[in-house]
């Protein structure tokens, strides 16, 4: 069970207070968990990564266990802390100012 | 009782304004989608209670949002606008070749008979097509491939499809605009396109006088008179009388013919809006007064409607969307500012008041007349 940390306006979006628990398939990576977090919460897809591409948006961040993983390969393992479930995968809307 | 339903979208988040028939008296709902820039969103004329609304967020990309209650609750819909086939490029502000890429939303147009038909103008310049209710997009290609494709630039805000105008009497034909590429047409409902731009001579770009490459910011049309368009350009009010064959000016005793929204009074085709703009590099009324012009001769003569609006010391733009008519007797118009206001008249412009003044910065304003 992998835990994942929206970011609000992703949680309003896809109507979850807290945090979402997500039952990955095979290894947990970047990939497996996004392809899970956006096969249960469809209104998802475009908002972290290119719907085509697959490339994460630029104002958007991964972190986890006080990692940024944000330029770690898609299929690279995640860290067995949250593999495991000890710790949250973070999706972080970045520090980029804005209006 | 007939009622009004206003759709306001803001900086932060998307307003439904409403009253009754007297429009004096109004209820405010919102914030929807808080904290998400809300470009447009707009009603079915074929189910006023079927909504569609662009939300969109430089961090999380494009949403689409669907009502069928009128706005009271939303569904995110489909979101995926890709462009048909390899894209190619579009040239960028310092004249290189540019690929296209999709930014956002500017403008959704329900179709005029079907609820689930819906047109969307986007950045960069495109023209897409959902016929489920926004569930699915598809470009109609025709428009971004045409021959001038390769040649259009953005404008300061963006290479963005800005205005759709569908006709009331021809459903195969339909009038879009972009900035900076100007107004094509359609008659073969969006398979192909060509130029509607003569008679438009703008002064900053190499030809004043080119087929393409006008930074229209709004055009306009009057559902019983297809074939009359009026138009505000980046400068000059223009006029069309042969359904965007050719233009001629109308801006006549204007203070300034800069400006971005125009629009049609309900029941009188020749009686048109327009809200004048300093200049292009001072985005605000002049002197400080916020005046709407209204001309009832279709163009050339105008007067300034200020009754109940601020004459000293404001600073706002209206932009090209956040002006609106509804169909009551007397018409009543509408338009939301860059400083939050929204305001109303119900006599057709003669005077004015706010409805709000304090929300976030307006970027677009339609009106809903309920039976």
């Amino acid at each position: 069970m992998i835990r994942v940390v929206l970011p609000t306006h992703l949680r309003t979006l896809a109507h979850v207070d807290g945090e979402v628990k997500l039952d990955v398939e095979g290894q947990a990576t970047q990939r497996s968990v996004l392809d899970a977090l956006e096969g249960r919460y469809p209104m998802l897809r475009g908002t972290i990564r290119d719907q085509v591409t697959h490339q994460r948006r630029a104002f958007v961040r991964f972190f986890a266990c006080e990692q940024d993983l944000s330029h770690e390969p898609p299929d690279a393992p995640l860290p067995d802390a949250v593999a495991m479930g000890a710790e949250p995968f973070l999706v972080v809307g970045a520090m980029a100012g804005g209006g | 009782m007939s009622r009004v339903r206003v759709l306001v979208g803001t900086r932060k988040g998307a307003f439904v304004l409403t009253s009754d028939a007297r429009r004096e008296r109004w209820d405010i709902s919102g914030p929807h989608f808080a904290g998400w820039e809300i470009y447009h969103l707009k009603g079915s004329p074929a189910d006023p209670n079927r909504l569609y609304a662009s939300q969109s967020s430089g961090w999380f990309g494009q949403q689409i949002q669907r009502s069928n209650d009128g706005g009271t609750t939303w569904e995110p819909v489909g979101n995926k606008f890709v462009y048909d086939g390899v894209p190619g490029t579009h040239q960028w502000y310092d004249g290189t070749p540019h690929p296209w890429e999709f930014a956002r939303v500017w403008h959704l147009e329900p179709s005029l008979t079907d609820p689930d038909t819906v047109y969307a103008g986007v950045e960069d310049a495109a023209l897409f097509r959902s016929i489920d209710g926004g569930q699915t997009w598809q470009e109609l290609p025709g428009l971004r491939g045409h021959d001038s494709g390769p040649s259009w630039q953005p404008g300061a805000g963006g290479m963005c499809l800005h205005t759709i105008v569908l006709d009331p009497s021809d459903p195969a034909r339909i009038f879009i605009a972009i900035s900076a590429a100007g107004v094509f047409r359609t008659d073969d409902a969006g398979k192909t396109w060509r130029p509607a731009n003569r008679g438009l001579r703008s002064e900053g770009i190499p030809d004043p006088n080119a087929e393409v490459g006008h930074c229209v910011h709004r055009i306009a049309m009057h559902r019983s008179r297809p074939g009359v368009l009026f138009m505000q350009k980046h400068w000059d009010v223009m006029r069309s009388d042969d359904a965007g064959e050719s233009w001629h000016e109308v801006s006549g005793n204007l203070p300034t013919d800069f400006g971005f929204p125009i629009d049609v009074h309900a029941h009188e085709p020749d009686t048109i809006y327009v809200v004048p703009i300093k200049s292009d590099s001072e985005h605000y009324p002049p002197e400080g007064k916020l005046r709407v012009y209204r001309s009832r001769t279709g163009g050339h003569e105008w007067e300034a409607l200020t009754k109940g609006l601020p004459q000293r010391d404001c600073y706002v733009n209206v932009l090209r969307d956040a002006m609106a008519v509804d169909s009551l007797d007397p018409c009543g118009v509408y338009f939301g500012t860059t400083g939050g206001q929204v305001y109303v008249s119900a006599d057709a412009g003669d005077s004015w008041a706010p409805i709000v003044r304090d929300l976030p910065s307006v970027v677009s304003v339609e009106v809903q007349t309920l039976p």
